[in-house]
């Protein structure tokens, strides 16, 4: 699987998981208005670390925080490289 | 040291009429205007000598009552706005209290002992007389605790104003805004230095972040207070530079270097500083270098305001801001060395001349702010019937600070055969967490691991959380 297409299904799953509305996952979509809480988030990038063995937020090297899906996934993207 | 005028009213109009203002979500109030105005329906004599429930959601109208009860009531107990509605009773019991302040219009608790109810309401009325203060109010504050009844914790004006070393209004108009709870020991600091040194704009409980950056942005925030998680949710809110503030500050919870590197950055004209301060200790220390930790030479510090010690790993604190103990049913826990200091509970780790948070003595686990005890997941989990043992423990998660995660032992007795994928397993696991747990105690990960180390004692061998 893709590291856009994982990232997207654990967005969808844990959306499931907490009962939240999701917003279709387009890449200009911000990511406050996605419809994922604070605690859906530390869910998704807990997952997301078990799935790609990365969490960019936790390196060591400067990161630009993500405001958009498409910058969650470039963010990643570019950590698993 | 200057002595301590004998309330808050009197200490913010030492230096003159403040100029400042409580910018409220729905109104906003002068501070000057509370010198011959009141907030409490012109009904403050029905609260005097009282033990008061300060229950009120709004903060505003939070601000506004603690403005007046103090050196009214005897006891003002700060309930958070996230208090749970089944703790309300036994704090009400512990806390001795027969009065309670709310929201006009708010929900009425029925609780046992109160005998006056009053509403606080920022449409402010002319005062039935001058000011009169008659008591040394004490002021009860709650702790984070979630397993059960939150510990009340006394403190004074003079023990929460300790860190506050200069009251008098500087020549340029401060703006404090702030996430946390003014109900909370961080946010009531922010508060108190908001009303003395100009204007205060709180953080509505369940307000989305760019809804308040654009309040705090119109108040003209200059300096602005939150925990690393409500942080790292301005960086990732897109409207990070709604503000521009001068002093940009993280408390109650470890700030890591990512999230002080990215503030730097979004906010270059700031100094970034994080502090620590606990409801019990108080105050400790800010650190303003940019780095994660705290310098060596903090601990063991001659002279100044506040003595930090290292004892068996952990921080110990020793100020005038320590609170005096906890009230009622806790009053005989409170932690405090042989040398009078608070036993923090929080574990350091020396490494190259430079002090590093590890986590909560005890394995607490906190959750975005909320506290979590590993074994009460645990005995949910062990409850399944494929189950031998597990192991909750904290990992490090950017948006939340930690989450849980867990680690299982399978039970021996089912065959093989019978036993389900470890996927399927896990998810099964986590859907019956949820079923009796709150979502912040559900691990976010579960995994099947062959065996978890025992000590000799027969305990589990549990990682420094």
């Amino acid at each position: 699987m893709s590291i856009r297409a994982t990232i997207k299904t654990q967005f969808e799953q844990v959306a499931v998981e907490q009962e939240r509305k999701l917003a279709p996952l387009a890449d200009d979509l911000k990511l406050i208005d996605c419809g994922l809480d604070s605690l859906s988030f530390a869910i998704v990038v807990a997952r997301l670390e078990d799935a790609l063995g990365v969490d960019p937020f936790s390196s060591d090297k400067a990161i630009d925080f993500p405001v958009t899906f498409g910058d969650f996934v470039r963010l990643y993207e570019g950590f698993a490289k | 040291m200057p002595s301590k005028p004998r309330s808050l009213w009197d200490s913010i109009t030492a230096a003159g009429t403040p100029a400042g203002r409580l910018h409220g979500a729905g109104a906003t109030v002068a501070l000057a205007d509370l010198a011959s105005s009141t907030s409490l329906g012109g009904r403050v004599e029905a609260l005097r000598g009282r033990s008061v429930l300060l229950i009120a959601k709004d903060s505003l109208r939070a601000a506004l009552a603690m403005l007046e009860l103090d050196g009214v009531a005897a006891r003002m107990v700060l309930c958070p706005a996230d208090l749970d509605a089944a703790h309300l009773p036994p704090v009400a019991r512990n806390a001795a209290a027969d009065a309670c302040v709310g929201d006009a219009g708010g929900a009425t608790a029925e609780l046992e002992g109160i005998r006056v109810r009053v509403d606080v309401d920022p449409e402010l009325t002319a005062a039935p007389g001058p000011r009169v203060r008659s008591h040394e109010t004490e002021w009860v504050l709650l702790t984070s605790g979630t397993t059960g009844v939150p510990k009340l914790v006394s403190h004074d004006l003079a023990t929460l104003t300790d860190a506050l070393t200069d009251t008098r209004p500087g020549a340029e108009p401060v703006v404090w805004g702030t996430f946390y709870d003014i109900r909370r020991y961080g946010g009531l600091q922010i508060f108190l230095r908001a009303v003395h040194l100009g204007s205060l704009v709180p953080a509505d409980p369940g307000e989305p972040v760019p809804a308040f950056l654009e309040r705090a942005r119109a108040a003209g925030v200059t300096h602005i207070s939150g925990t690393p998680s409500h942080w790292r949710k301005v960086l990732m809110s897109g409207a990070v530079s709604t503000i521009a503030p001068r002093y940009v500050r993280l408390s109650g919870e470890i700030a890591d270097q990512a999230v002080l590197d990215a503030l730097r950055a979004a906010y270059p004209q700031a100094i970034v500083a994080h502090a620590f301060a606990s409801t019990e200790a108080g105050v400790a220390f800010e650190v303003r270098d940019g780095l994660a930790g705290f310098p060596a030479s903090f601990i063991d510090a001659p002279g100044g305001r506040v003595r930090l010690t290292v004892t068996a790993d952990t921080l110990h604190v020793r100020s005038g801001g320590n609170a005096h103990g906890y009230l009622g049913d806790d009053a005989g826990s409170f932690q405090r060395g042989s040398d009078g200091a608070v036993d923090t509970g929080d574990r350091l780790e020396e490494r190259a001349g430079r002090y590093y948070f590890l986590g909560r003595q005890g394995g607490v686990i906190n959750v975005g702010g909320l506290k979590v005890y590993p074994e009460e997941i645990e005995a949910v989990i062990n409850s399944h019937p494929w189950v031998r043992m597990s192991l909750v423990r904290s990992r490090h998660n950017p948006i939340t600070g930690a989450i849980v995660i867990a680690e299982v032992v399978l039970a021996d007795e089912t065959p093989e055969a019978q036993r389900p994928a470890p996927e399927v397993l896990a998810r099964d696991l986590i859907h019956s967490c949820r079923q009796s747990l709150a979502a912040y105690k559900v691990p976010a990960s579960i995994r099947i691991v062959p065996r978890l180390e025992v000590s000799a004692a027969g305990k589990l061998v549990r990682p420094n959380a």
